[in-house]
C-alpha cells in the first residue's frame, strides 16, 4: 500500500522526466523557429533535411546511448564511422559489388566492437582508454587506406544513393510554381528502423534490461545473477555493428570517403545522448529521447544559420551555451528529485 | 627471489611506464645505434645549442608533460578527465597574442602582463568546469564537453576570425632557446613546473586532501576537508598548467592557429596519465609517472617519425601500443602472470623438494 503511493506520486521515472523535458524543448524550441524566422522552417521539408544530413549521428547516437546505459563510454564511434566509408568507397571503386560492400561495413564494425568489448569487460582496462586506442587506430587506417578524398564510382550505388522516397502530399510548393515532393533518403529509413529496434532492444528484451541493471549497479545485477562481463561485452558488439551501419548510411549521403569524414562526430554523438538524458554514469536513459536530443542538436546549429549569425564561431559557441543549459537543468532536476526521495 | 620482489615494489606503479621506455630505447638502439646521439649546433642567432632525437623528444613532449601534471591532480580529485585541455590552450594562447598585439612594442613586461592575462582567462575557464563538476556534481568529461565544443570557436572569436602572428626575441627565448643555455626553455619550464609542484605537495596538505577526497568524497569531508574546494582548486591549477603550454605552443611557432594549436592533445594528456599507472577512477596519483608517460608518449611519436612513417599514419601504430601497454598494465592479465609465476615456483620447488629427497 505504502508503495503504491509512493508510484502515484512520482509517476516518472529519472529516464522518463529528463526524456519529456528534452522533447518539450524541442517542439517548443522548433515552434518559436517557426513563429520568428519563418523561412524553411514552415515547410516539412526542414524536418526532411534534418533527418537526410543527420542519418548516420542518429544511428551512432543510439550506439552510444546502449553503451553509456550500460555505464561505458566509446569514443572511437566517429572514427569507425569513417574508417568504413573509407573502406567501402575503395571496395566499391575496385569493382565490388553492394551486397558485399555492406557485409565489409558491418564486418569492420563488428570487429570493432568484438575486439574492444573483449578489452573493456574482460580484461578490466578502462573503457574511455581502449576506446580511445580505437579511435586513434581507426582515423590512422583510414589514412593509410588514402590520404586523398576519394569518389564512389561504382554505377549501382550510385543509383541507390540518388534513390529518394517521395512524399507529395507533405510536400510545398516553390516561388516559381513548381510542386516539390517532401524528400527522405533511404538512409532515413534505416536510421528510424535502428531507432525502433534499439527501443524495442531496451524495452522488451532481457538482454536491454540488463544493460541498465549493470550500468544501475554492477554488485546488485552480478547478485541477480547477471552476466556483468558478458553483458558489457555486448553492449560494445552492438555499438560497432550501429557504426558499421552508420558509416554505410553516411556513405549514402556524401557518396565520398575522406580523411576527416565524421570528425567530432563522437563528441557531437555524445552530446546528443546527454541532451536526451541520457547519464554518462549508466543505468538512466533512452534511445527516444536520445534520437530527439540529436534533432534539438541539429536545430539549434541549423536555427544559428538561418537567423544570420554568419560567423564561422557562432554555431559551435551555441551549441555549448545549449549543451551548458541541458546539462545544469539535468543536474538540478536530479539533484531536486533526490532531496524529495530522501525527505 | 625476494630481492627481485622488493624491486618490484619499489617500482610498482612505474613499472609499466619505465618498461616502456626501456623497450622503446633498446628498440631504437638496435634500429640505429646513432639515433640517441646529441651533438652541438649554432642555431639563426648563432647560440650553441643541442640537437638531435633526444632532444627533441624532450622539447616536443615539453607541454604534453605540463598539461599531464594537472591532469593527474584533477583526476585524482575528480575520478575523472578534463577534455578541453586543447581548447582551453586555445583560448590561452589567443589572449596572450592578443595582448601582445595591443601594445605597439614587446618588452619582458609586456609579455609577463599577457602571460598574466593568459592565465587569468585559463583559471576562469578552469574554474567553470571547476564548477560544473564540483557544485553541479557533474561527471567531469560531460562537463568539459562543453568548452571542447564551443573553447576553439572562442579562441577564434578573441581574435576576430585571424590567425594573427608576433615576432619577438623574448617569444623566441620562452619557445625555444635563451641565449647562451644550450637547453631548450620549454624544458627548463617542464623542470620547473615539477620543482613547483613538489614544493607544493611538501609544504602543504594538498596532496593528501586531494587523495582522500578522490578516494571517499564522504569519508573526506566527514573529516572536515571541503571536497568541492580541493575539486575546484584541481581545475584551476590545471587552468594554470594550460596557460603555460599555450603559450609555450604559441611561442613556438610565433603565430596563434586556434584550429592547429596543442590539436588532440587531451587524448595524449590522458593517455599519459594512464600509463603513468595513475588509476583513471581517482585516489592516488604519482605525477612523475605522469610525466614519465608524456615522454613515453613523445618518444613512441619521435620514433614513428624516425622510421619515415607519415604523420597521418602515426596514430594507427600509437593506438596498437597503446593497447599492449594496457593490457600489460590490466588487473587481470597481472593476476593471470602472478598466478602463472606462482604456479611455476611452486613446482620448481616441490622438483627440487624431491629431488633433495632423492639424493638423501
Amino acid at each position: 500500500m505504502e508503495d503504491f503511493k509512493i508510484k502515484k506520486r512520482e509517476p516518472f521515472s529519472d529516464t522518463k522526466l529528463l526524456m519529456t523535458i528534452t522533447i518539450c524543448i524541442f517542439f517548443g524550441m522548433y515552434i518559436l523557429a517557426m513563429i520568428f524566422l519563418k523561412g524553411g522552417f514552415l515547410h516539412f521539408q526542414q524536418i526532411g533535411d534534418l533527418l537526410n544530413d543527420n542519418t548516420s549521428l542518429i544511428i551512432v547516437a543510439c550506439a552510444l546511448t546502449i553503451v553509456m546505459i550500460g555505464g561505458g563510454i566509446d569514443i572511437s564511434v566517429g572514427a569507425v564511422t569513417s574508417l568504413v566509408v573509407m573502406s567501402c568507397v575503395m571496395y566499391l571503386n575496385s569493382g565490388g559489388n553492394i551486397f558485399v560492400s555492406i557485409l565489409l561495413a558491418l564486418g569492420i564494425g563488428l570487429a570493432f566492437g568484438v575486439v574492444q568489448g573483449f578489452l573493456i569487460s574482460y580484461l578490466e582496462i578502462q573503457p574511455f582508454i581502449v576506446t580511445l586506442a580505437g579511435m586513434f587506430f581507426a582515423r590512422g587506417m583510414t589514412t593509410i587506406l588514402s590520404d586523398n578524398p576519394q569518389k564512389v564510382e561504382h554505377e549501382g550505388f550510385k543509383e541507390l544513393m540518388s534513390s529518394r522516397i517521395e512524399i507529395p502530399w507533405l510536400g510545398y510548393t516553390a516561388n516559381n510554381g513548381n510542386k516539390i515532393p517532401f524528400r527522405l533518403e533511404i538512409g532515413v529509413i534505416v536510421a528510424i528502423l535502428c531507432v525502433i529496434a534499439v527501443f524495442f532492444l531496451l524495452r522488451k528484451f532481457r538482454l536491454g534490461r540488463n544493460f541498465y541493471a549493470i550500468g544501475g549497479n554492477q554488485t546488485s545485477a552480478m547478485m541477480l545473477g547477471i552476466n556483468v562481463k558478458r553483458t558489457r561485452f555486448l553492449s560494445y558488439v552492438i555499438s560497432g555493428l550501429l557504426c558499421g551501419i552508420a558509416g554505410y548510411c553516411f556513405m549514402m549521403h556524401t557518396g565520398a570517403g575522406n580523411a576527416t569524414n565524421a570528425a567530432g562526430m563522437e563528441m557531437n554523438a555524445i552530446a546528443s545522448a546527454i541532451i536526451g538524458g541520457t547519464l554518462l554514469t549508466g543505468g538512466v536513459g533512452s534511445v527516444i529521447g536520445t534520437f530527439f536530443g540529436t534533432m534539438t542538436l541539429t536545430t539549434i546549429k541549423k536555427i544559428v544559420v538561418s537567423s544570420g549569425l554568419n560567423d564561422p564561431w557562432w554555431q559551435s559557441i551555441t551549441t555549448g551555451g545549449m549543451l551548458c543549459f541541458f546539462i545544469i537543468l539535468q543536474s538540478v532536476v536530479l539533484k531536486r528529485r533526490q532531496k524529495k526521495r530522501v525527505l | 627471489m625476494s630481492k627481485k620482489r622488493s624491486i618490484g615494489q619499489i617500482l610498482g606503479p612505474l613499472a609499466i611506464p619505465l618498461i616502456a621506455i626501456g623497450i622503446l630505447v633498446i628498440f631504437n638502439l638496435i634500429r640505429d645505434p646513432e639515433f640517441f646521439s646529441i651533438v652541438i649546433k649554432h642555431n639563426n642567432d648563432g647560440n650553441a645549442v643541442l640537437a638531435g632525437n633526444l632532444i627533441s623528444i624532450v622539447n616536443g613532449a615539453s607541454e604534453l608533460a605540463i598539461l599531464a601534471m594537472g591532469m593527474t591532480i584533477v583526476t585524482a580529485a575528480c575520478g575523472g578527465q578534463d577534455i578541453s585541455v586543447g581548447a582551453a590552450a586555445a583560448i590561452a594562447g589567443s589572449m596572450f597574442v592578443k595582448v601582445l598585439k595591443s601594445v605597439q612594442e614587446i618588452t619582458g613586461v609586456t609579455v609577463v602582463l599577457a602571460f598574466l592575462a593568459a592565465c587569468v582567462i585559463a583559471m576562469i575557464f578552469g574554474a567553470f568546469n571547476g564548477t560544473l563538476v564540483a557544485v553541479f556534481k557533474i561527471q567531469p568529461m560531460i562537463a568539459t564537453l562543453i568548452l571542447y565544443t564551443c573553447g576553439r570557436s572562442i579562441a577564434y572569436w578573441i581574435n576576430g576570425g585571424a590567425t594573427p602572428s608576433v615576432e619577438s626575441s623574448i617569444l623566441n627565448a620562452w619557445g625555444s632557446f635563451i641565449p647562451g643555455i644550450p637547453i631548450p626553455t620549454p624544458v627548463l619550464i617542464v623542470i620547473l613546473m615539477a620543482i613547483i609542484f613538489g614544493l607544493l605537495f611538501k609544504f602543504t596538505s594538498l596532496r593528501l586532501f586531494t587523495q582522500s577526497v578522490g578516494i571517499n568524497e564522504s569519508a573526506a569531508k566527514l573529516n572536515g576537508i571541503n571536497a568541492t574546494w580541493i575539486k575546484l582548486l584541481s581545475f584551476i591549477i590545471l587552468g594554470v598548467c594550460v596557460a603555460v603550454a599555450g603559450t609555450i605552443g604559441v611561442s613556438r611557432l610565433g603565430l596563434i592557429n586556434h584550429e592547429t594549436l596543442l590539436l588532440d592533445v587531451e587524448m595524449d594528456t590522458i593517455l599519459a596519465v594512464a600509463i603513468g599507472g595513475n588509476s583513471l577512477g581517482g585516489g592516488r596519483f604519482r605525477l612523475s609517472g605522469s610525466i614519465i608517460g608524456a615522454y613515453v608518449i613523445q618518444m613512441l611519436t619521435i620514433t614513428l617519425y624516425a622510421m619515415k612513417v607519415p604523420s597521418t599514419d602515426v596514430k594507427a601504430y600509437k593506438a596498437i601500443v597503446i593497447v599492449i601497454l594496457v593490457v600489460i598494465g590490466s588487473p587481470v592479465v597481472k593476476k593471470k602472470f602472478s598466478k602463472f609465476v606462482g604456479d611455476l615456483r611452486r613446482k620448481r620447488a616441490a622438483r627440487s623438494e624431491n629431488s633433495e629427497k632423492g639424493a638423501a
